[in-house]
């Protein structure tokens, strides 16, 4: 679903963020993105959605090449991706219900049918009674869930998430793996940067390590060994 | 969504914009209105002139008088002259005696005239010459002047002539004023998209992120541009009626002064439709150009 091979990417400036970075990630598959800040995590899932590009190597979605896909067709790839971002990224100028609404909207969908798929994905996150609140009103955690019902709302089959519970405390961490493991539970992709241990440390999935901007360790489910440093 | 309540939907929150704030998208709408104005009413007034000159110029008339003098054998002879000349469509000749008598009923001054000793009229030939411009009149009229016993030919419409060259002159400079007025239509629209495009910014980012395509993005835009651009438009127009009707009474005093039925034409169906299409457009054109220029600046692409 996902593939990476000998990707490279460096910022002008001449850092190198990412270093022959290679890794599959097969459909349906979760999967966590770990490392310190600046090991490349941010990076490596803006390559996926080809908001940046790589300096060299190739980056597959659905054995599509997204590092060589024209601007024009940007947008569909994007549609294909729910994507969680670290800074949230919801529009303040307008309610909880609107900013859900965005992404059908863009794909121009039913009118009738996108009021039904907001509320479902509303109530998805537990958010189905703030309807009509401004972003601005919520909680950290109510931003990340609505935050989530955007990304999911047109039902991508890959999500990628950026830190989804970085600022939040353990509680409501807990509460948002649980709503990512039921996406998984019914056949999404996902991948998830985080470096938050209590996060990882109770989970059976599949662990990507970044370092440096290179793969570290790639734990996958079953596998008890742990590799060294 | 069908796509017409999809424009419809665009279109109605794009309206609402447009006046948020209120005053200052009135402000816009006035300032395309007054620069459209100037152009398209000066249009009009010179559209007026126009009509009038033709009205005036319409009859290539020639008079030819002739000398005191002049036997009624001569004058049969210039009669059969002009009747051959292939300038020339029709000939009247008015003889000394037919002049008199219309000139006293019209002057009111038959008593003057009944106590005249001789008659001071000459004979004369009214010459309506085929269609033709203001040169080939001219030259027409030299020539006539040629004719033995033609003591003076005189071209009736050559102040009309002159007026036309006036307006053809004025017509250019209208012209002049239009484009660089429609030019500056365009930077009005640029600069209030550019503005735009800043103040929603966060919802472009996010639009593109989450797969808006450039046109989804571009379209309340364009929007903007068109309804701001044809809002001036109609502003325009009601600024030429409301000057038209300001004129109108001056105007009707004026021309029966000059004992014209001139009446002002106001601006014809059409040429509004033309006015509010075209200002539609280039509000169009410059949201396009400021989209094209200002949204390829906003990352991711």
């Amino acid at each position: 679903m996902i593939s990476f091979n000998q990707v490279c990417k460096r910022y002008p400036g001449g850092f190198d963020v990412l270093k022959q970075v290679t890794f599959e990630l097969a459909k349906g598959e979760m999967a966590f993105l770990t490392g310190h800040s600046g090991a490349g995590k941010s990076t490596l899932l803006k390559l996926i959605a080809a908001i940046e590009r790589p300096n060299s190597g190739s980056v597959l979605v659905n054995n599509q090449n997204v590092s060589a896909l024209k601007g024009a067709a940007l947008p569909y790839l994007r549609r294909n991706l729910g994507i969680i971002f670290q800074d949230h990224k919801l529009l303040f100028d307008r309610n909880v219900f609107d900013n859900v609404l965005l992404p059908l909207q863009i794909c121009e969908f039913d009118h009738k049918e996108s009021g039904k798929r907001v509320r479902a994905a509303l109530d998805k996150v537990g958010l189905l009674g703030r309807e009509k609140a401004n972003p601005v009103a919520l909680s950290g955690g109510e931003q990340q869930r609505l935050c989530i019902a955007r990304a999911i709302v047109n039902r991508p089959t890959i999500l990628l998430a950026d830190e989804p519970t970085g600022n939040l405390d353990a509680e409501y961490a807990a509460e948002i793996m649980s709503i990512f493991k039921s996406f998984h539970q019914v056949g999404v992709t996902l991948l998830i940067s985080t470096h938050d241990a209590g996060v990882l440390r109770n989970s059976p999935e599949r662990m990507i390590e970044l370092k440096l901007g290179e793969i570290q360790a790639d734990f996958k489910p079953g596998t008890i060994e742990k590799e060294k440093e | 969504m069908s796509a017409l309540t999809r424009h419809l939907s665009v279109a109605g929150i794009v309206f609402k914009r447009i006046f948020t704030p209120p005053l200052a998208g009135l402000i816009n709408i006035l300032v395309i209105g007054i620069a459209l104005s100037l152009p398209t009413g000066m249009y009009v007034l010179l559209q007026n002139a126009q009509g009038l000159v033709a009205q005036l110029s319409s009859t290539p008339q020639i008079s030819l008088f002739l000398s005191m003098s002049t036997t009624p054998e001569n004058v049969r002879k210039i009669r059969t002259q002009l009747n051959q000349h292939p300038g020339i469509k029709k000939v009247v000749f008015i003889s000394r005696t037919e002049a008199l008598a219309p000139l006293g009923q019209s002057t009111g001054l038959e008593d003057v005239i009944a106590g005249l000793e001789s008659n001071p009229l000459p004979d004369a030939f009214v010459i309506t010459a085929n269609a033709g411009n203001a040169k080939s009149l001219e030259t027409l009229r030299d020539e006539l002047r040629q004719i033995h016993g033609v003591e003076l030919s005189q071209l009736d419409s050559a102040w009309a002539y002159k007026l036309e060259a006036i307006v053809n002159f004025a017509r250019i400079a209208v012209l002049v004023l239009a484009s660089l007025l429609s030019f500056g239509l365009i930077t009005i629209t640029f600069n209030t998209i550019r503005l735009q495009t800043l103040t929603q910014r966060d919802e472009i980012q996010v639009a593109k992120l989450i797969g808006a395509t450039d046109a989804f993005i571009r379209r309340p835009f364009l929007y903007f541009g068109a309804l701001q651009g044809l809002l001036g438009g109609i502003t325009a127009t009601l600024i030429i009626i409301l000057g038209l009707q300001l004129l109108k009474h001056p105007l009707a005093t004026l021309s029966q002064l000059y004992a014209s039925n001139f009446s002002l034409q106001p601006l014809s169906l059409s040429d509004s439709l033309s006015l509010l299409l075209f200002s539609l457009y280039l509000g169009w054109l410059g949201a396009w150009l400021s989209v094209a220029r200002h949204l390829s600046q906003i990352k991711p692409r």
